[in-house]
């Protein structure tokens, strides 16, 4: 039979939710947590001979030391393909899912069958070092994305060859494959044009890749004449939440006034961040969003002036879309305030 | 959130843990900071040694603003 190491993160394993994401690199014997609807998906083909768990924050701030030991766990198994996830729309574990992924085909020259949703940045970063098939953005999906993984980690285990991305359902890896068409390419190009002109729907077969950056802006000549403006997606807010900013999903942003605040207080601000452990925050927001510091410098003339709001959403599981919207809005009110330069914080 | 605000010709540094996702996002002038739940402090600390750490990730943050850049740059401490 077949084995299969398996890759998951503290939550799923049962171990504690962001209270416990500082969790260390742990081998338990045979599945954990969703592995078992992998292992009756594999039946008897395959056996999960161990799961591999670690925090999402401890994988994250110690990456090679901990990627290292996850890896160490891994081979001391020899199996013959590698599980990761499904991640969903987790960035920290899809992060941490991709950086197994990477690993193992790097080292084990195995394959490893994941599962994310599209925005993750785990996604863009790790898609080329397994097969990760694209699912729902909450764990809501499990049942489906375990349905495709465990289809196509079993094809990969019988040596069966494996479709496109679009017959497989899995995130494209950036490769090109030499096929035989049957046509020959001036008469696709041909019917390609006339079904566009048709207005009818046709698939390219050379995709655009999207560059999607922004060029650097100038440097402040002078900072010590600047005005400042702070934003962050970690969730700062006035104590209470007075808008309701969703914990994650978010599908607002706040713009709050600091006109008073020189330090934060367990009393004054507080994190609607439901992505990481709301202690340190709580205690200290300027522990995220550092008007303590900002207040002093102004004061000593480090820098020219502090912006009297701060601009604050909640970066956990937020589409692209809406913090899009979201920070095209406060671009606009930054210009209009004459903000000069600005100090983004994430978590 | 970056590149958004970026686009509108405003300097920014992202301030972040997790570099390779700022990396992955596009974030020209990036600053590493302590960890996840606590970017710019850390509560091993005591309050003065705390905000001492904060005010030169903060100061980094500046320097960041002050660099002309090319392209995608870090600025470790």
């Amino acid at each position: 039979m077949k084995k299969v190491v398996h890759y998951i993160n503290q939550f799923y394993a049962g171990i504690g939710g962001e209270d416990k994401a500082d969790h260390r690199p742990e081998m338990r014997e045979g599945h954990v947590g969703p592995g078992m609807a992998f292992q009756q998906a594999l039946k008897d083909e395959a056996s999960i001979v161990a799961t591999v768990i670690c925090g999402d924050s401890y994988f994250n701030e110690n990456m090679d030391s901990a990627l290292e030991e996850v890896l160490g766990m891994i081979k001391s198994h020899n199996p013959d393909l590698v599980i990761v996830g499904p991640a969903f729309n987790a960035g920290r574990y899809g992060m941490a899912c991709g950086a197994v992924a990477k690993g193992v085909t790097e080292t084990l020259g195995i394959p490893v069958v994941g599962g994310l949703y599209p925005e993750n940045p785990g996604a863009d970063m790790y898609k080329r070092y397994g097969y990760f098939l694209e699912t729902s953005n909450s764990a809501a999906g499990m049942r489906k994305a375990v349905a495709a993984m465990s289809n196509l980690a079993l094809k990969l285990l019988r040596g069966e060859e494996i479709g496109s991305p679009q017959e497989e359902g899995y995130i494209p890896k950036g490769i090109r494959k030499n096929y035989f068409a049957k046509e020959r390419g001036s008469k696709r190009a041909v019917d390609m044009l006339i079904a566009k002109i048709k207005g009818e729907p046709f698939t390219t077969e050379y995709p655009m890749p999207v560059f999607d950056r922004v060029d650097p802006a100038p440097a402040v000549k002078d900072i010590t004449k600047a005005k400042i403006a702070l934003v962050s997606s970690g969730g700062p807010v006035p104590k209470g939440n007075p808008d309701r900013i969703e914990s994650s999903s978010a599908t607002k942003y706040g713009k709050y006034s600091l006109e008073g605040i020189n330090d934060f207080t367990p009393e004054n601000g507080e994190t609607a961040h439901g992505g990481y452990d709301p202690v340190y925050a709580n205690e200290d927001l300027d522990r995220v969003l550092p008007v303590d510091v900002m207040r002093e410098m102004v004061a000593n003339g480090e820098i020219g002036s502090l912006h009297e709001y701060f601009y604050t959403t909640v970066g956990n599981g937020t589409s692209v879309a809406n913090a899009k919207k979201f920070a095209a809005e406060i671009a606009k009110d930054l210009v209009a305030a004459g903000v000069d330069a600005v100090i983004l914080t994430s978590t | 959130m970056v590149k958004e605000i970026e686009s509108a010709g405003l300097p920014i540094v992202h301030m972040c843990t997790v570099v390779p996702i700022s990396l992955t996002v596009g974030a020209n002038r990036i600053v590493p900071t302590v960890a996840i739940p606590h970017p710019l402090g850390n509560p091993a600390l005591s309050r003065e040694d705390e905000k001492e750490l904060r005010r030169k990730l903060v100061r980094q943050a500046l320097k960041a603003l002050e660099t002309e850049v090319e392209g995608q740059t870090v600025f470790e401490q």
